[in-house]
């Protein structure tokens, strides 16, 4: 008699079974448990709950699971590989099943048994697991078991984005500030969950036939069945969901056992797991404290740096309110004459900012009150942050400011000689340097990068602490772990690796704190040395209110830093300060009746107004007054068009969809087919006359939107590629639907030479992309699928090569040399002719702008740009704020070519550098650079066209785009640089800074610590 | 090999000043170059030093590198460059050197592919933390740059291509060998000898020993015959993917040392190929876009020349019959069609699928696909094409694994665990099959 017991140690949880002797394989125990990062001890706990069951018969042993393979090496002990382990599994209790989907906790695995078998697990950059839906149910304060039932009553989907949390959130927290349905939102993260497993790892395979949902998640939530279910088109018989679910790996593991190592008596195998404890390796950062002494100190150097506080019931007169509604949390700051705190307000935002708002104004409306007198007189209220406009109109704020210039503002109140400032909030860091009082330059984390302060929160819960305890508990330890600086799934994945080296809770949290700053110091700032910060540093944001990741910040530097006692009140401070600086009397702010009645619905509505269909969140209040948010442009609001100033962006588009439009209906040769992506978005009217001239129907693809690229996503063969690539799988679909039997998609190294550069290459991406389509997607083996490769910058070769290759592919068609020669000339026309108008309406709207005393922005990106679901409308929103947008390629011709520092060897980059160039020499015009998520070749020229605008003193603005379309996050942006910019024209006809600033008594601003 | 076209001069002052390399620095500078093939790269420093060169490798490892590369460089970089300049800057900060008396060598590949840039972005780096004057050489097929002082000659060459093939031989030989080695060290010990009797073969005559490298050919691997192997058969796992982090053991987490120590024998395709597939690219570069006959032809000489170096090692290992010899590049050539054209030339282009294909032909059907995080060529050429690989050869058990200075190794680990698992489970099978 012998007993198989299978152990499954995964991210979060150790799963124990025991299988008893028999073919039947009869299922003695099992049990599971969280593990919290014990992952030894946990395991031997578990493990004698089952001696009873077993007692003093041998029994073999299998450990499988992430982060058993640690364990298994230390105690000697045979290891089975996860995935392995569950086809075992559905091979023994569940034969017939054609394909299985297991979630785990960061984990996410696909296997397809019927038609070859074929087993995938998630890359590295890929959340969509159960840390993720853990993560986003932190976000909507709820209990992971509360988001699932709130998924159930649903109404309503919104795109988000599962690529990973940190995009998951960008989605996600503009749609709970603007009052979206929590139940909707909940549904929306299930559904993430399923296009990120059919994207991510179906890979153009269908999931199909009887399909078993294995894992944690998949076993408890009901929302995410059901999400499956109906995307799969699988009905109950083909859906299954086995009781047994949670425990399918360990199950296999068990199988595996009997064929893996040897037999052995209980006691010994409790022994083994037990006595593998101990050895530490892995590697270690040096501890940020030496004992209690020195943290002593340290608290005491920070508490120099604090604001008077004076009781509100002691203070009469006026009196400015700061509202910061960030994107965790929301902030109130009431200050008096003399800058002193009166009412002071943070918390965590629990998804309804409205109402907290309301409550909290009340609150001080009522304080402001004494003896039914008005004792303190507010005189300005100024809001600022994610909900700014929304705070602004439901509350009839005074004025709204974009986030960093209240930062600034307050951190300048403290320290006037600030240069640089740090801000780490709930999902963000920025930061800005400061020159000559001016905001030099601002960085703010791209999406991919933050691993910011709600994620070491998050950590901290799904550990079963608090983040205040959490943060306490990292102080001390010894040997912090090194987790890597890079985006928060990496970091899960790290302190993965750190639990299965044997570190513990204390190690993890100081490496956590540890991997935040170095993420901001060289994710964000991309710092080389302390001294290039600057001399005075201000840090604020609610993350450094943890003494871990201050201390952190300091060693990593080198220097002491100051961290103002309100560091997390900051940005509402700074509004307050705003309204300080506005000199008025009274604030228009709601009064105490006007709030106690105040009433606010939101209801979700897409706006048809375009084809950018945007997501709007309507708010009703209770004057009978509303406010729309989501919106990318003027035209939802109803306030008719403004006057229009040039948008190239919309100019370029307009003129793709003309001639995407032009149609030759009875061309002897019939209908051809082409993508609208990538480099067709410049090379079509090239390929357009050229194949009309040659007797061709030119079909194109629709313009790009989300369901297009749905179609076509399943056969993404690598999740990390630009966006701007993967948009192709669906346009190919899309033709294929348009019933077009031939499609022409040519390969391209070189591009045309524009000589500007050293050489005038296609990126990879852009020059092969057609392999890839036909290596992938077996649709277009059904038709002809013409992607030679082509050289059309050598005019003459193009010509010979091309009419050899048309005259092999269409043989019936008899195509002759002087006639392609005809085709190509009309061609080569065509496209100059095309970038020719693309530049003179550029110096004509230049021109047009100048006129009119006009700012403009050059936009600068790629060809495919314009596609709208690529920029997301930013072109757009830019317009609304005001401005005139321009395009890279409408003034790349202004000026001569550029020198530049890297290899200049990419024909659509060098537009940039010389866009910069040219930018950088124009006081009316900054620069903004759109860069897709991905794009290898954008590190290279971001740094390079920063330095070209940085050399001339000009601001650099960089936006990241992907499948998401987090507009709130570019609006900060904008209006950043707007603010910024306008800062340095004030201060160049203003040499003295006349800015007024209260004066606190006691506190002389000279004399604040600044350390060096 | 790309079109090549004369330097571009724009009008105007580089931000970053060109430290250039002077003849008179041949004698004053040692030149430290990064290591990626250990067996390669010491036969070809060797050649160096033969032309008067101070030269050392730098064999340093450890996360400070990844470290100094994050610090140096934009963080999405591809992995190969931040390790590659981290490794530099180390050796910068390390204080073991004269910062006035080095200069930096880098090796990259040119084309349309970003790792061309790796110069620029080392440059940069200098720049900023105030070593702008040290001097930076880089070599690649394409155009050789950094200054006067720094030649690669003809004859040199000649010595190189004669090192490549003769470091993939000993690697080819000492990875069949040192997973099946009955005592332990044997296999290193051979390949150590090795290296030091070509080092000697090469002292002090440059460019005259071509022969009597050659003469070496059968002793070698009979050297390595004659150590004692165990008969078990492992699984053998094919290593392809992005140069840097297919080669160096900095670039992936000491892949092969990992594969031999899971119980597999790692099979790894030899530097050559790429030499090889680089002057191919300049041969059907004009058969694709036209150009000169003169530069082609070139191509084409220099092509058959390098396949008849490699031919003779080929040669040897089968005529001593004890171990499997790599294929011929005028067949891998051949194994791209059907899956890709020969047209995609950027980083690896088409031969990272042709030697995924060469691997399954030679019985190698489980393989692992490196590649740097977001590398862009790789997603066609590798990721892009598994699915069309694995239609044709339904067998082929492969696993693409992307390497970042933030990845985790236990991540990369258990993915190419669930390939070893997959493969040993096939291979139970077939023995049950068989009985």
């Amino acid at each position: 008699m012998e007993y198989r017991i299978g152990i499954d140690i995964g991210s979060t949880t150790v799963k124990v079974v025991v299988l008893g002797p028999g073919p039947e394989n009869p299922i003695l125990f099992k049990h599971y448990e969280r593990h919290l990062s014990q992952v030894r001890t946990k395991t031997a706990e578990v493990l004698r709950q089952a001696r009873e069951i077993v007692g003093d018969a041998p029994v073999r042993t299998a450990i499988s699971g992430s982060a058993g393979m640690g364990v298994a090496k230390a105690a000697n002990l045979p290891f089975v590989q996860e995935v392995f382990a569950t086809s075992e599994t559905v091979k023994h209790w569940y034969p017939g099943t054609d394909a299985v989907v297991e979630l785990g906790g960061e984990d996410a695995k696909i296997i397809f048994i019927t038609g070859g078998l074929e087993e995938r697990m998630n890359g590295t950059c890929a959340g969509g697991t159960g840390a993720f839906i853990d993560q986003m149910a932190t976000l909507l304060a709820v209990t992971p078991q509360g988001l699932d039932e709130l998924s159930l009553k649903y109404k309503k989907m919104y795109p988000i984005a599962s690529r990973c949390g940190v995009f998951a959130k960008s989605d996600i927290q503009p749609l709970l500030n603007q009052g979206a349905n929590k139940s909707d939102i909940a549904m929306s993260i299930f559904q993430a969950v399923v296009n990120q497993t059919i994207t991510g790892l179906a890979q153009g395979r269908r999931i199909e036939g009887k399909v078993a949902f294995l894992g944690g998640p998949l076993h408890f939530f009901k929302g995410l069945q059901q999400r499956f279910q109906q995307t799969l088109g699988l009905d109950d018989d083909h859906a299954l969901f086995p009781e047994l679910g949670l425990f399918s790996v360990a199950m296999g593991a068990a199988v595996c056992a009997e064929n893996a190592g040897e037999a052995t008596d209980f006691q010994t195998l409790l022994e083994k797991i037990e006595n593998s404890a101990g050895e530490v390796s892995g590697r270690f950062l040096p501890p940020l404290f030496a004992g209690e002494e020195d943290y002593r100190k340290f608290q005491e150097r920070h508490a120099r740096a604090s604001v008077p506080k004076q009781p509100i019931d002691t203070y009469t007169g006026g009196a400015y309110l700061g509202i910061d509604c960030g994107s965790t949390t929301t902030k109130l700051v009431l200050i008096g004459e003399d800058g002193q705190i009166l009412f002071e307000y943070y918390s965590s935002n629990r998804g309804n900012p409205v109402d907290i708002v309301r409550e909290q104004l009340a609150e001080v409306r009522r304080l402001c009150q004494r003896d039914g007198e008005e004792a303190v007189r507010i005189r300005a209220c100024v809001t600022t942050g994610y909900g700014e406009d929304l705070m602004r109109a439901a509350f009839n704020a005074d004025m709204g400011i974009v986030e960093t210039m209240a930062h600034y503002r307050a951190a300048r109140f403290f320290n006037p000689k600030v240069d640089f400032i740090l801000d780490i909030g709930g999902q963000d860091i920025k930061c800005f340097k400061v020159r000559n009082r001016s905001i030099d330059s601002i960085m703010l984390n791209e999406a991919c990068s933050s691993g910011c302060g709600s994620f070491i929160e998050t950590f901290a819960r799904s550990m079963g602490y608090t983040a205040e305890n959490f943060a306490k508990e990292g102080l001390f330890a010894k040997r912090p772990s090194d987790l890597g600086s890079r985006c928060t799934v990496f970091m899960n994945s790290s302190v993965k690796q750190a639990q299965k080296d044997g570190a513990g809770v204390d190690d993890i949290s100081a490496g956590l704190s540890i991997s935040v700053v170095k993420n901001a110091i060289y994710k964000v700032i991309r710092a080389h040395s302390a001294s290039e910060l600057g001399e005075n540093i201000v840090v604020q944001g609610g993350t450094f209110y943890n003494d871990a990741v201050l201390r952190s910040f300091e060693q990593e530097l080198g220097r002491e830093v100051v961290r103002p006692s309100i560091a997390g009140l900051m940005g509402a401070y700074g509004a307050a300060l705003y309204g300080w600086d506005l000199n008025k009397e009274r604030s228009s702010l709601l009064s105490l009746e006007e709030l106690e009645s105040f009433s606010h619905q939101a209801k979700p509505s897409v706006c048809g107004l375009c084809a950018n269909h945007c997501n709007l969140t309507v708010n009703l209040f209770s004057d009978g007054s509303r406010y729309i948010s989501g919106n990318r442009c003027e035209r939802p609001l109803g306030r008719g068009r403004q006057q229009k100033l040039p948008n190239l962006y919309e100019f370029k588009l307009e003129r793709i969809k003309k001639l995407a439009a032009k149609r030759s209906p009875n061309a002897p040769m019939g209908k051809i087919g082409i993508p609208l992506g990538l480099n067709m978005y410049e090379n079509l009217p090239f390929w357009h006359a050229f194949l009309t001239e040659l007797g061709f129907d030119v079909v194109t693809s629709d313009i790009s939107s989300l369901e297009l690229y749905s179609k076509g996503r399943t056969s993404i063969p690598s999740d990390t590629a630009c966006y701007p690539a993967k948009l192709i799988h669906g346009h190919i679909v899309d033709l294929l639907e348009k019933g077009v039997k031939r499609i022409f998609y040519p390969c391209m190294s070189y591009n045309f030479d524009e000589g500007k550069g050293d050489n005038h290459y296609n990126c990879p991406v852009v020059a092969y992309y057609p392999e890839l389509l036909h290596a992938n997607m077996t649709e277009l083996r059904e038709i002809q699928f013409l992607f030679p490769f082509v050289g059309i910058h050598r005019k003459k070769d193009f010509e010979k090569k091309i009419c050899k290759y048309l005259q092999e592919q269409f043989p019936q068609a008899r195509f002759r040399l002087p006639a392609i020669r005809k085709a190509s000339d009309a061609a080569y026309a065509a496209y100059y002719a095309w970038g020719e108008e693309i530049r003179r309406e550029g110096e004509k709207a230049i021109a047009l702008c100048r006129e009119k005393g006009a700012k403009m922005i050059v936009l600068s990106g790629r060809p495919y740009h314009v596609d709208p679901e690529i920029n997301h409308g930013i072109d757009k929103l830019i317009a609304q704020l005001g401005l005139a947008v321009l395009s890279e390629d409408s003034v790349a011709h202004l000026i001569a070519p550029q020198r530049v520092d890297v290899l200049n060897q990419w024909t659509y980059h060098t537009r940039l550098y010389n866009a910069a160039a040219f930018v950088a020499e124009q006081p009316d015009m900054e620069l903004v650079q759109l860069v897709s998520f991905g794009c290898g070749i954008d590190a290279i020229t971001t740094d390079e066209v920063m330095a070209i605008l940085e050399e001339k003193g000009r601001l650099y603005t960089q936006l990241k785009i992907d499948e998401i379309n987090n507009l709130g996050a570019v609006r900060i942006r904008i209006r950043s640089l707007l603010g910024a910019a306008e800062e340095r024209a004030m201060q160049a006809n203003r040499p003295q800074d006349k800015i007024h600033t209260p004066h606190i008594p006691g506190v002389l601003k000279e004399e604040i610590p600044c350390p060096v | 090999m790309s079109r090549m076209k004369k330097p571009f001069a724009a009008p105007g002052t580089p931000r970053v000043p060109v430290a250039e390399f002077t003849p008179e620095m041949k004698r004053t500078h040692t030149v430290l170059i990064p290591m990626m093939l250990p067996i390669h790269f010491e036969l070809i420093e060797k050649v160096l030093q033969n032309e008067g060169y101070k030269t050392e490798l730098l064999r340093t490892e450890g996360s400070r590198i990844a470290e100094e590369g994050l610090k140096n460089v934009h963080n999405d970089t591809c992995y190969p460059a931040l390790l590659v300049i981290g490794q530099m800057m180390d050796a910068l900060h390390s204080g073991k050197y004269d910062p006035h008396k080095i200069a930096f060598l880098i090796t990259q590949t040119g084309g349309g592919c970003r790792a061309s840039n790796y110069i620029y972005l080392l440059r940069k780096a200098l720049v900023k933390s105030g070593y702008g004057y040290i001097p930076v050489v880089g070599i690649n097929l394409s155009a050789l740059r950094g200054g006067t002082g720094f030649c690669v000659t003809v004859p040199m060459l000649y010595d190189i291509a004669h090192c490549v093939v003769l470091g993939d031989m000993l690697m080819c030989l000492h990875n069949q060998c040192l997973p099946y080695e009955m005592r332990k060290g044997d296999t290193q010990r051979v390949t150590d000898k090795w290296i030091g009797e070509i080092k000697k073969v090469l002292d002090g005559r440059p460019y005259r020993c071509a022969g009597r490298l050659r003469a070496l050919y059968p002793a070698i691997v009979r050297d390595y015959a004659m150590i004692k192997r165990s008969k078990e058969k492992k699984i053998r796992v094919g290593v392809v993917g992005e140069i840097y982090v297919k080669y160096s053991p900095l670039g992936n987490n000491n892949l092969e040392k990992f594969l031999i120590a899971e119980g597999a024998e790692p099979v790894v395709p030899g530097l050559m190929a790429f030499l090889l597939y680089c002057v191919y690219n300049g041969i059907e570069d004009r058969q694709l876009y036209g150009g000169s006959i003169g530069k082609a032809a070139g191509s084409e000489i220099l092509f058959r020349y390098l396949v008849g170096k490699q031919k003779e090692v080929v040669r040897a290992i089968r005529k001593e019959g004890s171990f499997a010899a790599p294929t011929l590049f005028s067949e891998t050539v051949r194994l791209a069609d059907g899956y890709i054209s020969r047209g995609v030339k950027m980083g690896e282009g088409w031969l990272l699928t042709a030697e995924m294909v060469e691997l399954i032909h030679e019985g190698v059907e489980n393989i692992v696909c490196t590649q740097p995080f977001g590398c862009l060529p790789n997603h066609i050429v590798g990721k892009g094409m598994i699915r069309a690989i694995r239609e044709k050869n339904p067998d082929a058990n492969i696993v693409a694994v992307d390497y970042d200075p933030g990845a985790s190794e236990v991540n990369q680990q258990n993915r190419i665990k669930l390939m070893l698992d997959t493969a040993a489970a096939k291979r139970r099978e077939q023995a049950l099959e068989g009985r």
